[in-house]
């Protein structure tokens, strides 16, 4: 029987929570045992060519080229994990949501103090991505089945929801893994 | 500096009574207009506190502007009622007459726009406050009117629509029957405390302001609070969305409520009382006031009242901000204190641990005229009227789609059927029973019987016609929540705002089914994790029009593909516009 497919995704975050799930350390074996990997920074497969068992993603959207994928992720996937905070509340990345998408752009592109006077310039290039006005939380594009709470949720928590998915069982983390104060 | 010498004075005023705060801030902001950062400093130094508590409770009011605004201030009242009844017509005139928006106020600073919600006149809708004097039954005509009389100087309270109607459509026996001054005082006086309890408990009377709670119970537990002093308060904020039977009581039997106080404070060894006046009632102040010294006239009010030895008792108003949380009898008192209007932590309960920390009992303005009626008539006769477990008559105020809107005081155990034929208002789609707060209720409930065993009510009924979008009207009365929540608690501050977003995507054809059971979902944490009674009712609305009106919902929501509809091309506008590139890009990326 061919094994269950695994994909990961990065939107707007720091990479810090597939660091974290690097932190499962000689277990990446035994996951390489499990699964598949599919699309996934880790491989750098770029595009979905057949359904996927598990998405997990990291970070929020906050430009068109994120909610793209997302809703990608969410179109090949059976199940979707939205992983740490950025994926679930916008994180630390919506902060600026607080403030104009403009003044943040002027702020970093026209304004800063390392730019000099009429150097700055607001990226325009068509490759580039467009902003979107806000940062937003996955669930606001997409169904998430299950969210994994933290910054970053630890391996363990990583861990334990995985494989318990894996084995068709429904994921119940004890507290001490969900737990970050 | 001005600031500094009006406060000052009026600090003196109130004998630098930390107590007084909102009495200060109230005067203080009539004087000046708005209370600015300076003068927070100034009343912080005046009464020698740190700056952030001044500053928290005036931030708390709705009625205290902290910025500089017109001359003249139009809150027009924007509840579902009066939407219903064309608010937004009469806003869009008023936009056009003035030349501003609400929120703002025109160049010349002559007038200020804003909205407010429910001023409990929506038998009287649409309707708003100008400079504090209620206009009622407002058309588009007559906006251009009222916008010259104030450029102009006029005195509004000559307009043809600056007028209240107090029409008691149905009068009964117990609150609007012909009263004598005085009768339930001197009653009072020749009885024993415990006699007066024990009348009530007789009559088996039971909280009108909402919560149905037995006013014997409370008054024995007030009385039995071992402290040296004890309070009388009566809670005339009625702030619930459609209701204005305490407006009508106040204006047309203030004797009773009065009565019903003074009779309380016999029972419970008061000797202060404070009536607690919504600030959207200030118009009814005056009457009030000369009620109070006809009563201290006739020796009905001060000491030894009817010549009975040690029996002193006065009352004196306090009036409100705009705030309708502090209709709860904690943040209410709390509000008494000068304080933001938070609800407390309960228990202690107020008859133990009320104002200033002493045992008072908090009554609704009906709950102390029945009390009044009572002593003079006897708890038998109460007991008699009504059903078993709610006796007596209810005041309700009915609105909305009715050719007969107004007060109405009828005997418990009616069916909403009865009640709507009365007030013509048979083809009801729906009836919202005891406000936002209470239910709303679909035809199969009209034969339910209006009483504590079955349909409790605080006195709002608001009636929808087979036209009215049910749903739009629940988004509505879920934001009025997620507007006056006090905030302190994150399931209600942050639920109801949810709660209205997750509905507000509903109705623009977003939602899901899974939206459906997030709502629910969502709803059911608010109801049972917040603090006071303003989060556990907020998702009412919502949770009780999901229960009988499933088919609006459903017939609003798209099946589950698992893609939420978001509008990207509008998230994307503005930095196409900042960065002067096309809004075309990722989407046509394969
Ligand atoms: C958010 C909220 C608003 C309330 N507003 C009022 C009000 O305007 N008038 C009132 O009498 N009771 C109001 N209540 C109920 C009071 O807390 C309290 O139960 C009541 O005044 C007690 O009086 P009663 O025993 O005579 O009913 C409100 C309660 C809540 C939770
Ligand atoms: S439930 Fe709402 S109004 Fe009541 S204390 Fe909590 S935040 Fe304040």
């Amino acid at each position: 029987m061919a094994k269950p497919r695994l994909a990961t995704g990065h939107f707007t975050g720091c990479f810090g929570c597939h660091m974290s799930f690097l932190d499962i350390d000689e277990r990446i074996l035994e996951l390489v045992e499990l699964v598949d990997f599919d699309k996934s920074p880790i491989n750098d497969k770029k595009r979905f060519d057949q359904p996927v068992d598990i998405g997990i993603v990291e970070g929020g959207v906050s430009n068109d080229e994120n909610a793209e994928i997302l809703r990608d992720f969410r179109k090949n996937c059976k199940i979707l994990i939205a992983m740490g905070s950025c994926a679930i509340t916008g994180g630390v990345p919506a902060l600026r949501n607080t403030m104009p998408l403009k003044e943040c752009l002027e702020e970093a592109f026209l304004n800063g103090p390392t730019i000099g006077e009429g150097d700055g310039l607001i990226p325009n290039d068509p490759d580039l991505p467009v902003l979107l006005d806000k940062v937003y939380p996955c669930q606001e594009f997409v169904k998430i089945d299950y969210i994994l709470p933290g910054c970053p949720p630890s391996a363990d928590t990583l861990w334990a929801a995985l494989t318990a998915l894996l084995s068709g069982e429904e994921p119940s983390l004890p507290y001490e893994l969900v737990k970050y104060d | 500096m001005v600031e500094t010498d009006v406060v000052n004075r009026i600090v003196q005023q109130f004998g630098g009574d930390r107590t007084r705060l909102l009495d200060m801030a109230r005067a203080v902001h009539a004087e000046l207009g708005h209370i600015s950062e300076e003068t927070v400093a100034a009343l912080a130094k005046a009464l020698d506190v740190p700056r952030v508590e001044v500053r928290d409770m005036v931030s708390f009011y709705a009625f205290f502007f902290r910025e500089p605004h017109g001359t003249n201030v139009i809150y027009l009242c924007h509840a579902v009622v009066e939407r219903m009844q064309g608010a937004d017509d009469i806003a869009r005139a008023l936009e056009e007459a003035t030349g501003t928006t609400f929120g703002a106020s025109d160049p010349d600073a002559d007038i200020t726009l804003r909205y407010t919600s429910c001023i409990g006149l929506s038998d009287q809708a649409p309707s708003a406050l100008v400079n504090g004097v209620p206009v009622t039954n407002l058309t588009v005509d007559d906006v251009p009117e009222l916008v010259a009389a104030l450029r102009g100087g006029r005195d509004i309270t000559r307009l043809r629509q600056a007028q209240v109607g107090n029409d008691v459509r149905t009068a009964g026996q117990v609150i609007f029957a012909p009263t004598e001054r005085g009768a339930a005082v001197r009653k009072a006086v020749t009885m024993t405390p415990d006699a007066i309890i024990e009348e009530l408990n007789v009559a088996r009377l039971r909280g009108r302001g909402g919560a149905g709670f037995p006013t014997a119970m409370k008054w024995k537990f007030c009385r039995q609070a071992k402290e040296d002093v004890h309070y009388v308060v009566c809670n005339a904020d009625e702030g619930e969305p459609g209701t204005f039977k305490d407006r009508a009581i106040l204006a047309l039997q203030p004797n009773l409520v009065f009565g019903g106080m003074t009779v309380a404070a016999r029972a419970l060894g008061a000797r202060k009382g404070i009536l607690y006046l919504r600030a959207e009632y200030e118009y009814l102040l005056r009457d009030l006031e000369s009620e109070l010294d006809k009563r201290r006239h006739l020796g009905l009010l001060g000491d030894n009242i009817c010549g009975c030895e040690g029996f002193d008792f006065d009352i004196r108003i306090q009036l409100g901000a705009g705030a309708y949380i502090c209709g709860e009898e904690s943040a209410l008192i709390e509000s008494l204190e000068g304080k933001r209007g938070a609800p407390r932590a309960r228990p202690p309960f107020p008859v133990e641990h009320g104002y200033l920390g002493k045992p008072t009992s908090v009554n609704n303005v009906e709950t102390l005229c029945c009390a009044a009626r009572i002593l003079v008539e006897g708890g038998a006769w109460f007991a008699d009227i009504g059903t078993k477990d709610s006796t007596g008559t209810k005041l309700l105020s009915v609105s909305g789609d009715c050719t007969k809107p107004g007060v109405y005081e009828l005997e418990y155990g009616l069916t909403v059927l009865q009640l709507l034929e009365r007030v013509g208002a048979e083809n009801a789609q729906a009836v919202q029973m005891g406000g936002p707060s209470g239910q709303c209720l679909a035809r199969k409930d009209f034969a339910r019987s209006i009483s504590f065993e079955d349909l409790p009510t605080g006195g709002s009924v608001i009636i929808f016609g087979p036209e009215r979008d049910l749903l739009e009207a629940m988004r509505q009365f879920t934001a009025f929540f997620a507007e006056e929540s006090c905030g302190w608690c994150a399931p209600c501050r942050v639920g109801t705002t949810l709660l209205e977003k997750c509905l507000q995507k509903i109705l623009d054809g977003k939602g899901t089914f899974s939206d459906l059971e997030a709502l629910e979902t969502l709803g059911e944490t608010v109801k049972t994790m917040s603090r006071c009674g303003l989060g556990q009712t907020a998702a009412n609305p919502i949770l009780t029009t999901l229960r009988n009106f499933p088919i609006l919902y459903a017939d609003r929501v798209r099946s589950d593909d698992g893609v939420m509809a978001f509008d990207l091309e509008r998230a994307k506008e503005e930095c196409c516009s900042v960065a002067g590139r096309a809004p075309a890009t990722g989407e046509e990326t394969p």
